[in-house]
């Protein structure tokens, strides 16, 4: 089904459709993961990959026109052979791979042990991928906040701060008027019921992710797509009166900060960058409160980024 | 072989076409359509390598003993997250070559880039020869 997807895509030259097809090939890729035991990781992909992508792709193809031109055949032929021989090579290397779901792979006989027999001892939360991924590779996941970061500033740099006065104004493009969907009743009523609630299911996504699947980074776009989902049946005018992007685009430096400081704070308490454990007196309560932290400075980051790079998109087609 | 290594075959089906998209489509948006297709294919291969048979999601609990490895869901997470806010980022450059080019079709834009460049070089020729003759001037 999902190669089906994907060759549907190959083939559409009508761009919508292709984006389309895009978020259900998100969404069928994150039902993969949860088989696959990876349940942050679907719950990720399922708000990231099916919801803020397909928005920004939208948005910019609100701008640039929804329709590719027709290949020439030459185009298409040497990339074919390119790419069969490509494959064939991949194909010939994993002969070499174990197997799937093999539990004596390279890949589960190195750190991996450590983190699934002692993370309960050593960190505490029982959400092992929270634990790896805020104590164990904490600089990792700080560098990662920051690359999100740098690219919200390349947007910025790129498109504006979303607010109107910066950038060219452009008429809006026929059958793209997000305005008019205040008008339809359905699309209004569902969006009134749904937004509170995914709000709050995204701060109890942010502040239980140590116990179950969740995090500072689903719960951010998950706030963020309930905004975007406000912005789009309401207008842009409205939204940008919540949260007025000038203000706004403070945010992803503050929680960066924040998770930074919390580095800073253990290490004037004696321990290395980020060693949570040295924040309080006992190690475990440390660990605890360094996570929720940092947790919560990457929320903000993340939602406040994908607001913001709404913004930005969505303004330059109005 | 084939339940073993079938997933993996998926994958490079996948990452070849989303190979393939970026480079047959000559529309600057649907090659970052691709690149996501390439990006996802790889995630799906991570989570793959990480699965163990018989386990289970890894969130410690009494009872369960056999888990996925975490590894490569944190790195795959991140990976994600910082992969729409790359997206995000190539579709503000695409939308800036539309409003300078009036086009993100990859074979119109270097055909005007090509037209802009004759123009430039044929200015330059000028001015430099223009230059010369100051030069000239200067030394008589």
């Amino acid at each position: 089904m999902l190669v089906a997807t994907v060759f549907a895509i190959v083939k559409l030259d009508h761009l919508m459709s292709a984006v389309m097809l895009m978020g259900f090939f998100s969404l069928l890729s994150s039902g993969i993961f949860m088989t696959l035991d990876a349940v942050d990781v679907a719950f990720t992909e399922a708000a990231v990959g099916a919801g803020a992508s397909t928005i920004f792709i939208l948005a910019a193809l609100a701008i640039v026109g929804r329709t590719s031109k027709k290949k020439r055949p030459e185009k298409t032929f040497a990339p074919l052979i390119i790419v069969t021989c490509i494959g064939a090579i991949l194909v010939y290397a994993t002969l070499d791979m174990p197997y799937f779901g093999a539990p004596d792979a390279p890949v589960h006989t190195h750190v991996a042990p450590r983190y699934l027999l002692e993370s309960g001892e050593e960190v505490g939360p029982p959400n092992i991928v929270t634990s790896v991924l805020a104590s164990y590779r904490g600089y990792d996941t700080f560098g990662e906040a920051g690359v999100v970061f740098t690219a919200f500033i390349g947007v910025l740099l790129l498109l504006g701060a979303g607010t109107r006065k910066s950038g060219i104004e452009r008429s809006a493009p026929p059958n793209v008027n997000v305005e008019s969907m205040r008008q339809t009743v359905v699309l209004r009523e569902v969006a009134d019921l749904l937004i509170a609630p995914v709000l709050i299911f995204s701060l109890y996504v942010q502040w239980h992710g140590d116990f179950g699947p969740g995090g500072g980074f689903q719960a951010g776009v998950i706030f963020a797509s309930a905004i975007i989902l406000y912005a789009l049946i309401y207008g842009i005018v409205p939204a940008q009166k919540v949260l007025p992007p000038r203000k706004l685009a403070y945010f992803p430096a503050i929680g960066l900060l924040l998770y930074a400081i919390v580095g800073v704070i253990a290490m004037l308490k004696g321990g290395n960058f980020l060693d949570y454990g040295a924040l309080m007196a006992d190690p475990h309560d440390g660990q605890h409160y360094g996570i929720l932290a940092i947790e919560l400075g990457i929320g903000i980051t993340v939602a406040a980024v994908m607001i913001n790079i709404f913004f930005s998109l969505s303004e330059r087609s109005l | 072989m084939l339940t073993g290594l079938f997933n993996y075959w998926i994958v490079i089906i996948l990452m070849m076409a989303g190979l393939y998209i970026v480079m047959s489509s000559g529309h600057l948006v649907k090659k970052i359509i691709g690149l996501n297709i390439f990006q996802t294919s790889v995630f799906i291969f991570f989570i793959s390598m990480g699965n163990v048979a018989g386990g289970t999601a890894p969130i410690l609990k009494d009872g369960f003993n056999v888990f996925s490895n975490p590894l490569p869901h944190v790195l795959i997470l991140t990976a994600i997250v910082v992969g729409v806010a790359t997206t995000a980022l190539g579709l503000a450059i695409s939308v800036r070559v539309y409003e300078a080019y009036g086009t993100v079709e990859e074979d119109e834009i270097t055909a005007k880039d090509r037209d802009n460049r004759h123009r430039e070089t044929s200015v330059s020729t000028v001015t430099q020869g223009a230059a010369t003759e100051d030069v000239q001037e200067i030394q008589s």
